[in-house]
């Protein structure tokens, strides 16, 4: 039962998105246990309203209460999560897309803690409820976006809220699916009659339907009431009409009815667009199956259908987007070829989802296309002034698109598809989720184009009343026509009253729906469940994390095989081809003086393994020129009488000149041809000068530890290995919390029980996973294609792998919680761990040799931490007992990463 | 109305799009002058690959005299840190990787060498140290040598090789590796971000269904991508000029030998290259995470095994031949070293220049025809 009072009571409350004001001082009390709709145009704060109810956004000014708990006040927020639901704008933005109907459902059960058996009995009764039943192990991606908003419903109920918020939820649903849709709120509130339930809506048919409405308009509550109270105080018939009527005075003037007038005929008989038998398939799947029509010139013709009856694919092939895999389509009577630049200036074209630079703003977006379009330069500024005007962009042409409500983007768009004056357009539910009135005023300038400029229009909708505004309509269901003709025909020919009802018939027809089994029985009430105490932390919950991000990795095979292909490939390449071993250095010869001693020398150099000998050099010019050339590096210069002054004790000079382009190198060279040159002259020494050398009074024994044999791999393969584990976890650990912000799934974390360590660490857990399985595969790639054995303990190798692989993954997080957009996590994890894994780790110069800022760096992450434990171990045969600190440390980074993270990662948007 | 001109029109006003798009992403733009300002300078001067900044331990049992000269012999620069330790720290001091070496000297020692007799002392040396342990070992040597030669050069004449070797190096006479390794950190950098930038462009347009509204534009998909590639690039070549002028030249006052124009037009070349390479990656994965996943081992190997990190001739030949044929990155490793540090003109570096256009082709074909296919997919 609900406590006495409203569902949400607003006080005062005034919400800024920089400079634009969404709610404005706003005071408002909501009732309990009623259907309530929020109506009015886009941007006039609808979704902040909810959000704000909802307790996804942070509240800004005022006070906002909901269920009788003060949402400013952390505890009494936390406190109310389990008691509402909410439902995100925009086509299943809060489901996981390659997760079935059941999981997506099962993940949200699991996040309010229920146990197994409740949580399939749940499932069950809502799957029934619902009608999805039959299409439970079904990808979400794979559902029509009526099926979508019905299955995002479902996870909202999963938990008997009792107050549903729910951000226009049948936007860009087809008339079939909205009617079920809402069928089925009814279905479920006589079952929950406690329950309130906060809609916000575009369709003024459905909020009809609603207990009591908001109206909104510039941040501001207008009227409020029943539907019948608010048209009784504008004294309209309808609520469309009763809506404009309740606006005040200035934005009414706007306003104007839509007026159709007749087409004009136009005296060219060839059709404007002419489809015979266009089908495509997608492997199995026939998503355009034989569809043949013609549309006049000027005529505006309407496609209408339910989601996913191949409309829009229908648009694209007819755009040349898409290629049709059987059938012809000709667009003025010309065929339709896809490099043909003349065509596409015919076509303004509009795509159902929004397809404009979000980066770049509404003017900046506007001027891109007159350009491509190559409108005459003088005239762009104009024509861009008109379209602002007209579309009323005005206000926004300096903002982008990401900050603007869906109904102004689609004005944007077109406004962009009418910028270059085609003969045609084609448009991809252009009025989907734009508000009464400005779908109004679209129409007006449909018309305006279609009638008076003899443009044909070719468009898809979900409204009726515009369909009814078509010179002709189609309906189509599962890739085929059903039907064609003017509105009127169509009515007629199912004797029904209006087009709604004519289109419910075919496509019930189509489908095979009987009209007995639509709605579906309501599902027994549930027993009232007492509220689970709040818990600070429930593994449940963590686990639900862990166990969803586990699913979407192992649908995503190439993301999977890359995390354990990926470190493996770059193992060999590095195994192999990391090495500072320096040999076949590349030298010649200027010998001025080709005696025997010279010979001599020149052979001592030719038969070491470490220099390989080209062609000799002519001149000091050669010299100069084959050294510049990079292709010698180095150079001897035997001068004239070197064989006599060095028979005559005159010691002559020997000059080598190195290639200093690549300092290690050259240093290393500079030895090898220190010690050949000392052993020539004392092999010269011994064999002629009666100077006999002493033995050396002192000799220094070298002892190389560790890697007695010194080989490369020996230490560089443990090193790889730290290189490895930080740059690819760290790499798909970055995906994981921007990704749900871009899809929009975040919203579920903001809108359930869920703290922000379970979310985090559920979802590191799997990462964590992966790259332990990665470390196994290339410890045994350590010890059989390289030989480098294990000489030190094993399991302390193992914990230290562990620690810093929840490090780098930890890190990864870190990067995500920070970030808005994936590509700058991407970008950011892979030069911010890159670098100093390469350089400040140890993997080329020991960390106790480094200096500065290097040292700072290397030292402030893991992996100049973890280099030693791999190092000591394979190689120099250390254990826990040596290693401690290092692990310490590297514990320390996981939990510092941890936390960090949390801090960038807010329950609640700004 | 179709021609050259109507493309290059085009590719101009979509290379426009592309560098706003790119200034609307400050993370981007910070991580961009990061990497070329404070992480070129940063790797060039704590990084040494050359034997500097030695650690080394003495563990001194004679305590006479000459062990103390010689304790004293072990300085800045080539030493970083010398200390005397006790014989039971040896083991600890070297498995945390604290000390590299460790020179034993063992009692009696002077007395020893004094009296003529045969002594020795013992250098222990962590091989796992790569860079620094075979070159560190030859300048140990040398020094103890020198300093016991100078210790009898009083008392006895020595006798000097019949030989007066001269070793120069050129292009880096002091052989500092600050020199290579900022130059090559720029390159690196020119690698990386044109890849992530290029591929991350086109996986966002993909992602956010813009490029389908491209298509339906009177553009091409060449010209398209070629904005892709020319947008991204010219970021990228800008930011690397300023940083080889501004940190390198000017910052780390590392002398450019070489005409930096010829640099300058080598680069473009490389950066359109590994520019198609990101299209062509960005094309073959359909997320970011994917993207993400395949761009940065494909970065890290040809970054790694370019020459710009370890001498190309220590790899094996197959290796080498591999990596050359694939990879664009070792031919302008060798192209930047001969313009850059040698001075080489044209004449000298145009058969990398060539190589390098010959495989940019071969990636720009590829990209083009993945291109084609995934947006119409």
């Amino acid at each position: 039962m609900t406590e006495a009072g409203p569902a949400a009571r607003l006080m005062r409350v005034t919400h800024r998105y920089g400079k634009v004001t969404a709610l404005d001082d706003l005071t408002i009390d909501l009732p309990a246990g009623r259907m309530i709709g929020v109506i009015g145009p886009d941007g006039v704060g609808k979704s902040t309203l909810l959000a704000l109810i909802a307790g996804v956004r942070a509240i800004q000014q005022g006070s906002v209460h909901a269920l009788g708990g003060d949402l400013a006040v952390t505890a009494e927020r936390e406190a109310r999560r389990g008691r509402i639901a909410y439902m995100p704008q925009g086509l299943g933005r809060n489901l996981y897309p390659t997760l079935s109907v059941f999981e997506n459902i099962d993940f949200h059960a699991r996040l309010f803690g229920q146990g197994g058996a409740e949580r399939r009995s749940r499932i069950d009764e809502l799957l029934r409820a619902t009608g999805l039943d039959p299409f439970e192990s079904r990808p979400a991606a794979k559902l029509s976006g009526g099926m979508k908003q019905k299955l995002s419903l479902c996870c909202a109920l999963i938990h008997d809220p009792d107050l549903l918020v729910l951000d226009e939820p049948t936007t860009g649903v087809d008339p079939l699916s909205r009617g079920q849709f809402w069928d089925l709120i009814d279905t479920i509130r006589a079952r929950r009659p406690g329950m309130s339930v906060v809609v916000a809506t575009a369709y003024m048919e459905e909020a009809e339907r609603f207990d009591w409405l908001v109206a909104m308009d510039d941040g501001r509550a207008i009227a409020t009431g029943t539907p019948a109270e608010l048209r009784e105080q504008a004294g309209q018939p309808t609520l469309d009409a009763a809506f404009v009527a309740l606006l005040p005075e200035a934005k009414r003037a706007q306003h104007r009815e839509v007026e159709l007038r007749p087409r004009v005929t136009s005296d060219d008989a060839t059709p404007a667009i002419e489809a015979e038998g266009l089908t495509r398939r997608f492997g199995d799947f026939v998503a355009v199956d034989h569809v043949s029509f013609r549309i006049g010139r000027g005529e505006i013709f309407g496609f209408l259908g339910s989601n996913g009856c191949g409309k829009s694919t229908t648009m694209k092939m007819l755009t040349g987007l898409l290629p049709a895999s059987e059938g012809t389509a000709k667009l003025f009577g010309q065929p339709l070829a896809a490099d043909d630049m003349e065509t596409r200036r015919n076509v303004g074209y509009m795509s159902q989802a929004f397809s404009l630079y979000t980066e770049l703003t509404v003017r900046q977006n506007l001027v891109l296309h007159a350009e491509l379009y190559h409108l005459p330069p003088a005239e762009i500024p104009g024509r861009i002034a008109e379209l602002l005007a007209r579309f009323d962009l005005e206000g926004v042409a300096g903002e982008r698109p990401d900050s603007l409500p869906l109904g102004i983007r689609q004005r944007l768009q077109l406004a962009v598809a009418v910028l270059h004056r085609p003969a045609m357009l084609i448009l991809d539910e252009p009025t989907s989720g734009v508000d009464p009135i400005a779908r109004d005023a679209f129409w007006r300038t449909l018309i305006d184009l279609s009638r008076d400029d003899g443009v044909t229009i070719f468009l898809s909708t979900h409204f009726m009343n515009e369909a009814e505004r078509c010179d002709r309509i189609s309906f189509m269901h599962a890739g085929k026509v059903l039907a064609v003709g003017t509105p009127q025909e169509l009515v007629r020919s199912r004797g029904a009253g209006t087009l709604e009802e004519a289109f419910i018939a075919y496509l019930k027809e189509a489908a095979g729906i009987a009209d007995s089994s639509d709605v579906p029985a309501a599902p027994p009430a549930a027993a009232a469940r007492p509220l689970p105490p709040a818990r600070r932390f429930d593994p449940r919950r963590l686990w639900a994390c862990t166990r969803r991000e586990t699913m979407e990795l192992l649908r995503d095979p190439i993301r999977l095989s890359f995390a354990f292909l990926g470190p493996l490939l770059l193992m060999l390449a590095f195994g192999f081809g990391i090495s500072f071993d320096v040999e076949n250095l590349k030298f010649a010869t200027f010998d001025q003086d080709k005696s025997m001693e010279s010979r001599q020398l020149v052979e001592a150099f030719s038969s070491s393994r470490y220099f390989d000998e080209r062609p000799p050099i002519a001149s000091a010019d050669e010299l100069d020129r084959r050294l510049r050339s990079g292709e010698l590096q180095l150079a001897i210069e035997i001068p004239p009488s070197f064989g006599r002054d060095l028979m005559s004790g005159r010691v002559p000079e020997l000059s080598v000149w190195l290639d200093g382009a690549m300092p290690f190198r050259a240093e290393t060279t500079r030895g090898y041809v220190t010690g050949l040159a000392t052993q020539y002259a004392q092999g010269f020494a011994a064999g002629h000068a009666a100077s006999s050398h002493a033995p050396e009074p002192v000799t220094i024994e070298t002892r190389f530890r560790y890697n007695q044999d010194f080989k490369s791999a020996n230490a560089m393969v443990p090193s790889v290995i730290m290189l490895m584990l930080i740059v690819i976890p760290a790499i798909m650990s970055a995906i994981g919390v921007v990704r749900e912000k871009e899809t929009g799934s975040i919203a579920n974390f903001r809108s359930t029980p869920i703290s922000r360590f379970e979310f985090l660490f559920g979802k590191q857990l799997p990462y964590i996973g992966v790259a332990m399985g990665s470390f196994l595969m290339l410890v045994v790639i350590a010890l059989t294609v390289f030989a480098v054995p294990i000489k030190g303990s094993a399991w302390t190798l193992l914990l230290a792998t562990l620690l810093y692989v929840s490090a780098t993954t930890g890190f990864g997080q870190l990067i995500s919680s920070f970030t808005r957009t994936q590509v700058s996590a991407v970008f950011a994890t892979a030069i911010l761990s890159i670098i100093p894994a390469v350089n400040f780790s140890g993997l080329m110069v020991p960390v106790a040799s480094l200096s500065g800022g290097g040292r700072l760096i290397g030292t402030s992450l893991p992996p100049a931490w973890y280099q030693p434990v791999s190092v000591g171990v394979f190689t120099k045969g250390l254990g826990a007992a040596e290693l401690w600190p290092n692990l310490l440390v590297l514990a320390g980074f996981f939990l510092l990463f941890l936390v960090v993270a949390q801090l960038g990662l807010r329950k609640q948007e700004a | 109305m179709a021609g050259i001109a109507t493309h290059v029109q085009n590719i101009l006003r979509l290379v426009v799009k592309e560098l706003r798009s790119i200034r609307a992403d400050p993370v981007m733009l910070i991580l961009v002058a990061y990497t070329f300002s404070i992480a070129v300078y940063t790797v060039a001067t704590s990084v040494k690959l050359e034997a500097r900044d030695l650690t080394i331990g003495i563990v001194d049992e004679d305590r006479s005299e000459l062990s103390r000269t010689l304790l004293g012999a072990f300085g800045p620069p080539l030493f970083k840190i010398s200390r005397q330790i006790g014989a039971s720290e040896i083991d600890s001091e070297m498995n945390s990787g604290r000390l590299v070496f460790v020179l034993e000297i063992p009692p009696n020692f002077q007395a020893d060498l004094l009296a003529g007799r045969q002594t020795s002392v013992q250098l222990n040396i962590d091989a796992t140290a790569m860079t620094q342990a075979g070159n560190g070992a030859v300048y140990i040597q040398q020094i103890i040598a020198q300093e016991i030669a100078n210790r009898k050069a009083g008392r006895e004449t020595v006798t000097s090789l019949p030989i007066n070797l001269v070793v120069r190096a050129r292009f880096n006479p002091n052989l500092d590796s600050g020199w290579f390794s900022s130059v090559m950190q720029i390159l690196n950098n020119i690698t990386l971000l044109t890849i992530v930038l290029t591929g991350a462009a086109l996986i966002r347009e993909r992602e956010q269904g813009t490029v389908e509204h491209l298509l339906v534009m009177p553009v091409t998909p060449i010209e398209i991508m070629l904005a892709k590639i020319v947008a991204n690039a010219l970021v990228i070549l800008l930011a690397a000029v300023a940083s080889l002028v501004v940190v390198v030249e000017w910052a780390l006052g590392v002398p450019i030998a070489g005409s930096l124009l010829l640099f300058v037009l080598g680069s473009a070349i490389y950066a359109f290259t590994v520019a198609a390479l990101g299209i062509l990656l960005g094309t073959l994965a359909t997320t970011m995470g994917q993207f993400g996943l395949l761009a940065i081992p494909v970065f890290v190997v040809t970054q790694l095994l370019s020459g710009a990190t370890t001498p190309m001739e220590s790899m094996p030949t197959w290796l080498q031949w591999t990596m050359r044929t694939l990879s664009p990155t070792p031919h302008f490793v060798t192209f930047s070293q001969g313009v850059l540090y040698r001075g080489a003109g044209l004449d000298v570096v145009w058969p990398e220049i060539a190589k390098i256009i010959t495989i940019g082709a071969a990636y720009f074909g590829f990209a083009l025809a993945r291109f084609r296919k995934v947006i119409f997919a």
